[in-house]
């Protein structure tokens, strides 16, 4: 039998863990390194007093195992799978891991506040379908298109992220997803060109895809992979080049529809 | 050139805001996206390098500039890193290779498709090179414990 002091220390070693283990959840979740994960997760244990533990980190998913008791060790396995970035989240369980260095909080009050980060508000989709077409007219203009392209550009990149949010986001898969949201963007810009509106169609839909780039996988993924995080950085990469893939698929796809309708050469 | 930096900024801020990145960080966001695509267009038109060249000249500047508001601000560096990197992400590449691959013209859609892959490799050096500087080159004026 323990004693009751073992099971006080055995629950307060576990719920150090279970809250390093939500503050990982969180930062994983939102597009944040492998070993910032991890890092964070240390910090948060070491302040608390769990000198034994060991976290092993995943791209979309964290091991956990704990505590000093020989016979009554903290285990959890937590799948996370891949979400939408909010870097925002990032930025707060950062600020928050070195406040609690600092030694501002409690545990309880440390759990307390990663509950408010999981519950911080994302961008109105309003604002994010705006920024959406914002930043296609941009960088339609960046690759060299006229100012009636940017303009074709910006209605492709609300349309697009309209179906992002509300299409492909709930209801296809990755591969699926991002096939159509190419070929729907190449639809919106051969009708637009076909239209009379915007002079060079391939600015136009260069533009108009960008906000399908996985800039976050991209990134995340060589980083991963220079810190020697190879499993997570091979599986982020993977992803991108799959995403990079799709879309270019879809605008494939919608070209040889296109000639086939049409008759002919493209352009 | 300025037209297309201001883009580059406009552009990099929105999606900055599409990641949610706090606003506090927009304009660093845009320093970083507009003098990324300022250096590249500078070195491609000016200077004479190729494509790869200057888009793995442009990522070390971005990590640069992001690795030094990392630590100025006191925040991750994917903040500032993943949409400031965005104007160099060879989006076009892709697409041209995806346009001559329908259109049959298979020798432009691999010389396009391995310009892509050369952009690529160029970020992911640049990436890496900067990331093997220690943090501390970073840290002026504001001393202090910082991450990076």
């Amino acid at each position: 039998m323990e004693s009751g002091e073992d099971r006080a220390a055995r629950s307060k070693e576990a719920t150090v863990l279970e809250t390093a283990m939500e503050a990982g959840h969180i930062l994983l979740e939102n597009g944040a390194e492998i070993f910032r994960v991890e890092e964070t997760m240390d910090r948060i244990c070491n302040y608390f007093g769990v000198p034994e533990r060991n976290f092993f980190v995943l791209s979309n998913g964290i091991f956990t195992t704990g505590g000093s008791m020989p016979d009554r060790r903290y285990a959890r396995v937590r799948h996370i799978p891949v979400k939408g970035t909010q870097l925002n989240k990032v930025v707060a369980v950062n600020q928050l891991s070195r406040e609690v260095e600092e030694g501002r909080y409690t545990i309880e009050e440390v759990w307390a506040r990663l509950e408010e980060i999981r519950r911080m508000p994302g961008k109105t989709v309003r604002m994010q379908i705006l920024a959406s077409g914002v930043g296609s007219a941009c960088f339609c203009y960046l690759f060299g298109g006229s100012l009636a392209d940017s303009g074709a550009a910006f209605a492709a990149g609300l349309v697009l992220y309209a179906f992002v949010l509300k299409v492909s986001g709930p209801h296809l898969s990755k591969i699926m997803g991002n096939l159509c949201g190419g070929a729907l963007v190449t639809f919106l810009c051969i009708l637009c060109y076909r239209l009379g509106f915007g002079d060079n169609m391939n600015h136009m839909i260069i533009g108009s895809i960008i906000p399908l780039v996985p800039g976050v996988p991209f990134t995340n993924g060589i980083r991963d992979i220079a810190d020697g995080d190879y499993i997570s950085g091979a599986v982020r990469l993977l992803d991108a080049m799959l995403v990079f893939l799709c879309v270019a698929i879809g605008v494939g796809v919608m070209f040889m529809i296109y000639q086939r309708v049409v008759g002919g050469v493209l352009l | 050139m300025i037209g297309q930096t201001v883009a580059a900024a406009v552009g990099t801020i929105a999606f900055s805001l599409l990641y949610n990145v706090p606003k506090k960080y927009y304009v660093y966001c845009g320093i970083t996206g507009g003098s990324g695509w300022f250096l590249y267009s500078l070195l491609t038109r000016y200077a004479g390098a190729t494509a790869t060249e200057a888009t793995f000249f442009a990522t070390v500047l971005v990590i640069v500039m992001s690795r030094f508001f990392a630590v100025w601000e006191r925040c991750p560096v994917t903040v500032f890193l993943i949409s400031g990197i965005f104007p160099l992400v060879p989006g076009a590449g892709i697409y041209w290779t995806a346009y001559y691959l329908v259109t049959n013209e298979l020798r432009l859609a691999l010389m396009n498709g391995f310009a892509a892959l050369k952009a690529a490799v160029a970020i992911v050096l640049g990436i890496v090179l900067v990331f093997e500087i220690p943090y501390g080159v970073f840290r002026i004026k504001r001393g202090g414990k910082s991450r990076r």
